[in-house]
């Protein structure tokens, strides 16, 4: 099952190593992993998606506890919660298929944000599925180049997972 | 007032309470090296950089007070590379420094760059590299804080050449500020209450007892919970010492070379109680048959270690030795006699035991020590048959007098831990019991050890094999013994050319005049002890048995 993670851990060099070191050195399994800056510039987000049954996650999360550098980690798989991705796509789109890729960009609202002779450039930023149905549509067209964030993700409601409520959270 | 990194890293280092560190010198650590030079602070120059981790290493499990090495950029950090992560697998409290090529060539492939913190991020509990001499201060102070607090671990510093020759103020940093960095002291309320309800149930109970009660100084409590309800304690070998080998209640070692009668108690209790243990697969061997119709509980420090290995049903997480106190407080004493007498039993019919010939046999190497040094030594070992057999042939009744490589596994630790531990107890006899294949691994360090006057004794249990690797091919490769027989130098010989003293022990009937002649000498001794070639290593549990299925 996919977990979603939010990390939040000292903007330190190295924290990002020390991270998926620790995921690949102990066999976890990563979906995606998106980092950067918070309200706090000493403070990075991560939002890691991991493959694992409870137990895996149960050592996942207490295995990032170790690490000095993370600050806290909060598993909102269960949690109301936004997640966003965000995708580029380059997709063939000669004079014969423009209309129809863009009538495809408008379903989805993606947004053209460039153009080439037979090719045009999407940006679309939705949930995983959205990104998934978009990314499958497109597909027989030809897609020549994609590239995915991996998921961000934030806790709906006035719940925080930010830096204000450490020590908070009950340890395992 | 101004002062050099350097000068700040020496200052810093002493006010953390260090009177000695191991180190060898290079380009990069000359600004240390210069510092050192008419400092307080005791310096050992070891002959190899791996030599002064394990010193260092030796020192802090000896004393309890972290061990501090100091090595060179490059190749002296990699040589540091095997006794950090010797450190990291035991959770020895250790701080290691090494030398950095100088900032603005940090990146380039510098003559003598390697990068140390990113070669031992899985080795170390953490590391830093220091890239403001503003740093230093607030860094040693963290680093040692983090080695030597919740479950212990090595810390590395990595110090570049202008960090340590750079000028700033040294400022007291201050207490320290990790935000990051928690761990659980004391236990859950309810957690002690599960556990002390499991106890009152429980009709088979076992202690298995690790290096965490030894670490953990959790010696006592445990001694006075196994006496309480008269509760067989099985340790593993980190945990030897743990709890008096020759109490009544102790059923020795469990595990691959455990006794059987500690086997049997873990395989046939009803309630587990594992304490500052790791469920390692040395000493559970098949999983799903270990402790098979238990209840399992598991006190430790480390959350992480909970579940890790094997799932467990009454976890107990914060210092052992609280956990310990909190639940002794709260329990009702009461003995489960009948399971004592089916322990007194199987111990009656299933000792450790070996047979003796005319030929000296490796288990009376052990017996002798023990009996000469009437428990009371400091033994540290290498890797191989000879650390097992000092494992189940010498009694250790005290916490921190077994000194040996648990997780890693290290041949060539012994000597050079035998070092750090003479060190740190000056006073006290120190003897690394080797193998003839593993003391070539550190051989060099006998210069240390003259060097410094410190009188560590090496008993060579030589058997002119890779004795363990030998058994194992004897047992599971039809005896094809490849490249397992050694053709060994001349030990006394070699003892005497570094100017140590040499004995070699010809029959049996020398064995123990020749013990108590090394110890009554005030040098190192090298013994070279020529024993039963073949002799294996009895009771086993074979690879994927489960540990009640014993071969011997
Ligand atoms: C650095 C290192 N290399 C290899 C091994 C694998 N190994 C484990 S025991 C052993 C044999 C040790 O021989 P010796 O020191 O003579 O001890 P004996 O088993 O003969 O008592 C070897 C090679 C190891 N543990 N450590
Ligand atoms: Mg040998």
């Amino acid at each position: 099952m996919l977990h979603t993670l939010t990390v939040l851990v000292e903007n330190s060099p190295g924290v990002l190593a020390r991270v998926a070191g620790l995921f690949s050195r102990r066999g976890y399994n990563i979906d995606s992993l998106a980092v950067g800056r918070t309200e706090d510039p000493e403070v990075s987000r991560m939002t890691i998606v991991v493959d694992g049954d409870d137990r895996v996650l149960e050592q996942v999360t207490k295995q990032l506890h170790k690490l000095v550098d993370v600050i806290k980690i909060n598993d909102i798989t269960a949690d109301e919660y936004v997640d966003r991705e965000l995708v580029l796509i380059k997709v063939n789109a000669d004079h014969s298929q423009r209309v129809e890729v863009i009538q495809i960009c408008d379903v989805f609202r993606a947004r053209i944000v460039d153009m080439g002779r037979k090719t045009l450039t999407l940006e679309c930023t939705g949930n995983h599925g959205k990104i998934n149905a978009l990314e499958e549509t497109l597909r027989p067209y030809g897609i020549k180049e994609l590239v995915r964030t991996g998921k961000i993700a934030m806790v709906r409601g006035t719940k925080n997972t930010g830096y204000q409520d450490i020590g908070t959270k009950e340890e395992n | 007032m101004q002062k050099t990194g350097a000068q700040i890293l020496v200052d810093s280092l002493l006010a953390e309470g260090v009177d000695t560190i191991f180190g060898y010198p290079g380009g990069v650590v000359l600004p240390i090296y210069d510092v050192l030079y008419d400092s307080e602070l005791r310096h050992i120059l070891t002959r190899h950089e791996q030599g002064a981790a394990h010193a260092a290493d030796g020192y802090a499990r000896a004393s309890g007070k972290p061990g501090v090495c100091l090595a060179t950029s490059g190749p002296g950090a990699t040589n540091l590379v095997t006794g950090i992560a010797n450190a990291y697998m035991d959770s020895v409290p250790m701080v290691a420094i090494t030398g950095q090529v100088a900032t603005p060539l940090l990146g380039r492939d510098s003559f003598q760059e390697a990068d140390i913190t990113g070669i031992t991020l899985p080795i170390t509990k953490h590391n830093f590299l220091v890239k403001d001499p503003k740093d230093i201060a607030r860094t040693v102070r963290e680093a040692f804080y983090i080695a030597t607090s919740g479950r212990p671990g090595p810390v590395l510093i990595d110090m570049p050449k202008d960090v340590s020759a750079g000028m700033t103020e040294h400022l007291d940093p201050g207490p320290v500020q990790l935000p990051g960095y928690r761990f659980n002291k004391e236990p859950n309320p309810e957690q002690v209450a599960r556990a002390v309800r499991a106890i009152e149930e429980s009709e088979r109970p076992v202690i298995y007892a690790g290096g965490g009660v030894v670490s953990g100084g959790a010696h006592g409590e445990l001694l006075e919970l196994a006496e309480m309800l008269l509760m067989p304690v099985a340790t593993t070998m980190m945990g030897l010492g743990g709890f008096p080998g020759n109490h009544p209640l102790s059923v020795g070692m469990l595990g691959m070379h455990g006794s059987k009668y500690a086997n049997y108690a873990i395989s046939e209790c009803d309630l587990l109680i594992g304490v500052g243990v790791r469920f390692d697969d040395r000493v559970t061997s098949k999983l799903e048959e270990f402790a098979p119709g238990a209840t399992i509980m598991h006190i430790d420090i480390d959350p992480a270690e909970i579940g890790k290995n094997m799932g467990v049903d009454i976890p107990v997480v914060g210092e052992v030795r609280l956990a310990l106190r909190q639940i002794i407080d709260r329990l009702k004493p009461r003995v489960a006699s009948q399971w004592r007498d089916k322990i007194t039993v199987w111990k009656k019919e299933h000792p450790l035991n070996f047979e003796e010939n005319g030929h000296i046999k490796p288990q009376e190497v052990v017996r002798e020590i023990c009996n000469v040094t009437q428990s009371n030594a400091r033994i540290t070992t290498e890797v191989g048959q000879h650390q097992m057999f000092t494992a189940q042939y010498y009694t250790f009744t005290k916490p921190r007098t077994f000194i040996s490589s648990g997780g890693l596994g290290t041949m060539g630790f012994g000597f050079p831990a035998a070092i750090g531990v003479q060190v740190a107890c000056p006073d006290e006899t120190v003897i690394d019991i080797a193998g003839d294949g593993s003391i070539q691994m550190n051989i060099q360090e006998l210069a240390t050890a003259v060097n410094y006057n410190l009188p560590v004794k090496i008993a060579i249990v030589n058997n002119g094999f890779l004795g363990m690797v030998r058994q194992w091919q004897e047992l599971f490769y039809n005896r094809r013994y490849s490249y397992t027989e050694l053709d060994n130098p001349d030990f006394v010989k070699l003892a005497e050319a570094y100017g140590a003293v040499g004995i070699r022990v010809n029959k049996k009937s020398e064995l123990r005049s020749a013990l108590e002649a090394a110890l009554a000498v005030n040098k190192p001794v090298v013994l070279d002890i020529p024993v039963e070639r073949e002799e294996n290593v009895y009771p086993m549990v074979a690879p994927g048995e489960p540990i009640h299925k014993m071969l011997g």
